[in-house]
């Protein structure tokens, strides 16, 4: 399929939740094969994707199954066993969804193991992505363990010949109470009967447990595995062993887009217990430790001729992005407003390309046997990767299974599944099981990144100070969270794709961050335009409702009327609010600005959060923290930097994340709203920290900071 | 050219041979299958790889295997003995200081490290060293509280 100018042009749907730009393999055909069969029009090939992919990912979170036992499952020990098609990495959702199952069916959390993304065991819930898990996932567990609860107590009621209502079940237990008869799980579980039953029922509508009567859901279940975590003893995709298995090492260009001319693998071979594979541009070798893979790997290395390729600098990319706008950088239309503002105001911001950096690189073990292909892989993304596997190996959907162990951090970074696809071509060469991790320096480099974006913004205000008009156009990064919360006159606002010289990935909370930065810091900049508090002029463009709520509770706890006015040149205060995935952040921080080491120094974070009934409070606290100290990064010290196709910064030590150190005082309140349903927390509270910051440097210097990270800024001596 | 090193491995005599400028990291989750000491950056940034030496934490992705010969090696492995938790595993239980888990057990050995060497040291010394920590999960707020009980306990 060749996309159309016309498709290209289209501006991303504004609710874009994911990117995901898989490297296309294709190891199914030698290429001479291949090109005979082109030729023949025999060829049937799946659709290459277009330079900048943003597509939706998998189902939508909740798998329609055909019966019940797809879902869950009762064991003659009473052990109830849910399968979920999402993974856990690090999000906290396997406590959720064993809450959610104990709930329904009416059992201790204890009585329940969740087998999480295992394309041969699990329902396809989708890409875990996009806060989806609470607000979908969660909802779809709870309606078939409801069903199973009925269909079990029409069991019990069978059993015992007594009449449907007079059965009750609770903690665990059928109760006839006429006749003092209990059943447990494991005895009712004892034949076969309970799985012919939940194999022979859907789930159709059954009646959900009600917020007020919840015993588990709304409570702080601790990680079902939390004591393999704290022992070691859990075994991450990167700690997988299989027998026989090999370590693999792969051959990455010298820079960007540069092209292997060719290569000699004599040296590799010539090795001792050294598999060495080429095909097509894929170069790697596997052998029994990873030194010896390395030693393998840098011998044919020197061998390799690349013809190199262009790239941008960082230094340029902004202009690089803008200058590739497709279909241009649109203009204000809004001319009457402009021609009648009392006062108009344009900014540009831009926010730096920067990476996850999860503490587990990308990580896959692969095994060949007879025919059938296993892939301990860690993703996001189970169904997609093996959709990836099946289509670079063309093979046939059921001998292709992929099995992701939770796994060490994803932040939206991990939907593809080009580790897999590297380790399985290894794994097929070799004829033994290779696992394949990639090192810092690959992961800072090849895996995929957050898009910078190029941010232009044009307001009007009338004499009263009040927006008459607003125009906001994203370059490159996407639409999440484009669209403004607040009541403008007349109001435009888009993404418009560009020529991106890095792939793009999702990003915990996506394009919303950059799209929030700069709307929050422009807002500021009209509040102080029009003389007004920033504050008050968001409260006077804001209707009634959860945003509102989230930033009045949060300006009241901060002390923000007080506070705002004890500003100093040292230390200043600021705020933001958004939405996004729908829920609702608002945040107040307080800024010491050190002029000696030239720093800005976060002192503290206030931040209200409202994202409907709470699921489990401890991990939703939990979540929101991660969110506002991972936040700081990228507002004060990341962004990749590279030149000549180079990545100048690939390591922890030259590309700083947010260390003990850097953790401000925060002070989060969860606003729990039992009458409204859950959503995610796992991303919004992460957008409001970068513009608060900002305003806050705005309110002490005067000087508005409109490039993330932020720099020191340039003040003259008072 | 392989030679074979010796050393105490949590309590247990181990030989190993193999080339002597192989990372300790690498023999022991390859070799030994330890797979709880994780790799997370092969530069001593992270922490993610820490292990005791000698009751020392040491960064296992840059300590060749040649320097731990004779030594007295511990690893997250070995620090429950007999199905017990360390007090210091203990203490990131109750607090839930985990997300995703993968820098846990580098922070955890190092922690009990700290605390076997000096159990005097308060929460703000032990949190000085600790910065050589990464979460990229960034809970450290509920590893502080984790730190903060650990360090408490073992003052009594």
């Amino acid at each position: 399929m060749i996309m159309s100018d016309d498709a290209l042009n289209t501006p991303l749907p504004e609710d874009v939740d994911q990117i995901i730009e898989p490297v296309e393999f294709d190891f199914g055909l030698k290429r001479r094969t291949f090109v005979q069969l082109v030729a023949t029009g025999l060829a049937i090939l799946s659709a290459p994707m277009p330079s900048l992919a943003q597509q939706r990912g998998g189902q939508r979170g909740g798998s329609q199954l055909r019966n019940l036992w797809e879902r869950v499952h009762i064991g003659a020990d009473g052990m109830v066993t849910l399968l979920c098609g999402k993974v856990e990495v690090g999000q906290g959702s396997r406590a959720e969804f064993t809450q959610a199952a104990a709930e329904e069916l009416r059992v201790p959390a204890s009585q329940v193991q969740v087998t999480m993304s295992d394309t041969g065991l699990t329902p396809n819930d989708g890409n875990t992505a996009g806060s989806g898990s609470t607000p979908r996932t969660v909802p779809a567990i709870r309606n078939a363990c409801a069903a199973a609860r009925e269909a079990l107590l029409d069991l019990a009621a069978k059993r015992w010949s007594v009449e449907r209502p007079a059965v009750d079940l609770r903690e665990g237990k059928f109760i006839h109470a006429d006749s003092r008869r209990t059943l447990t799980f494991a005895e009712l579980a004892q034949d076969d009967e309970v799985k012919k039953l939940l194999e022979q029922t859907t789930a159709s509508n059954p009646k959900l447990t009600a917020v007020g009567d919840w015993k588990v859901l709304g409570t702080s279940v601790a990680r079902p595995n939390a004591g393999d975590l704290i022992t070691g003893t859990h075994r991450y995709p990167s700690d997988i062993k299989r027998p026989g298995m090999l370590r693999g090492k792969v051959l990455r260009p010298p820079s960007y887009g540069a092209k292997l001319i060719s290569i000699d693998l004599t040296p590799a071979k010539q090795m001792k217990d050294v598999v060495a594979v080429q095909d097509g541009d894929f170069v790697g070798v596997a052998a029994p430790t990873t030194h010896q893979a390395q030693q393998a790997l840098a011998a044919i290395a020197k061998t390799a001729e690349w013809e190199p390729a262009p790239h941008p600098s960082s230094k340029e990319v902004y202009n690089h992005l803008r200058e590739r706008a497709q279909g241009g950088v649109p203009k204000n239309g809004f001319t009457e407003e402009l021609a009648t503002a009392s006062k108009t105001l344009r900014a540009n911001y831009n926010t730096a390309y920067i990476q996850h950096a999860p503490m587990e690189t990308r990580a896959a073990v692969a095994e060949w046997q007879d025919g059938q292909l296993t892939v301990w892989s860690g993703t996001q993304n189970p169904f997609g990767h093996k959709g990836e596997l099946v289509r670079a190996f063309r093979m046939a959907e059921d001998k292709v299974r992929v099995i992701v162990p939770d796994t060490g951090g994803g932040f939206g970074g991990k939907h593809t599944g080009e580790v897999s696809v590297e380790a399985a071509r290894l794994a097929k060469a070799a004829g033994k099981p290779v696992s394949l991790k990639w090192t810092r320096a690959e992961e800072f480099t090849w895996a995929v990144f957050r898009p910078a974006a190029v941010i232009d913004a044009e307001a009007t205000l009338d004499g009263q100070g009040k927006l008459t008009s607003w125009f906001f156009i994203n370059i490159n990064a996407g639409g999440s969270a484009v669209q403004s919360p607040y009541r403008i006159g007349k109001s435009t606002s888009r993404s418009v794709n560009s020529a991106p010289p890095l792939r793009h990935g999702s990003y915990r909370a996506l394009a919303s961050t950059a799209n929030n930065f700069a709307r929050e810091c422009f807002m500021d900049e009209l509040a102080a335009a029009a003389n007004a508090d920033p504050l008050d002029f968001r409260l006077a463009h804001l209707e009634n409702g959860r945003l509102r709520d989230v930033l009045e509770a949060a300006a009241k706890r901060f002390n923000w009327r007080e506070r705002v006015k004890q500003k100093s040149r040292n230390r200043a205060v600021g705020l933001a609010c958004g939405t996004e995935k729908g829920s609702f952040v608002a945040a107040c921080v307080e800024v010491e600005l050190n002029y000696e080491q030239k720093k800005i120094i976060p002192r503290l974070v206030c931040e209200v959060f409202e994202c409907g009934a709470i699921i489990n409070p401890d991990n939703l606290r939990a979540q929101v923290e991660g969110a506002i100290i991972m936040g700081l990064g990228p507002v004060l010290t990341e962004a990749m930097r590279f030149e000549n196709g180079r990545m100048l910064n690939a390591s922890f030590s030259e590309y700083e994340v947010p260390r003990f150190r850097d953790v401000p005082e925060l002070d989060i309140h969860l606003l729990n709203r039992t009458d409204l349903p859950s959503a995610g927390g796992g991303e919004t509270p992460i957008i409001g920290v970068a513009p608060a910051i900002g305003n806050a440097v705005f309110q002490a210097t005067g000087v508005r900071l409109r490039d993330l990270p932020l720099r020191f800024p340039e003040t003259k001596r008072s | 050219m392989e030679q074979t090193m010796a050393f105490t491995l949590n309590g247990q005599k181990q030989s190993v041979t193999t080339a002597p400028d192989r990372p300790l990291l690498e023999i022991l989750r390859e070799d030994l299958d330890l797979t709880g000491t994780k790799y997370g950056c092969g530069e001593a940034q992270c922490g993610a790889c820490t292990v005791l030496v000698d009751g020392v934490p040491i960064r296992s992705c840059v300590t060749n295997i040649a320097a731990v010969a004779g030594k007295k090696l511990t690893t997250i492995e070995g620090l429950s003995t007999n199905g017990k938790l360390h007090p210091v595993q203990e203490a990131f239980l109750a607090e839930q200081a985990y997300q995703c888990g993968y820098c846990i057990p580098g922070m955890i050995v190092e922690l009990a490290g700290l605390i076997e060497q000096r159990p005097a040291f308060s929460a703000d010394e032990v949190l000085k060293r600790m910065n050589g920590h990464l979460c990229r999960c960034c809970g450290y707020p509920n590893i502080v509280k984790a730190i903060q009980r650990a360090t408490a306990q073992a003052r009594k």
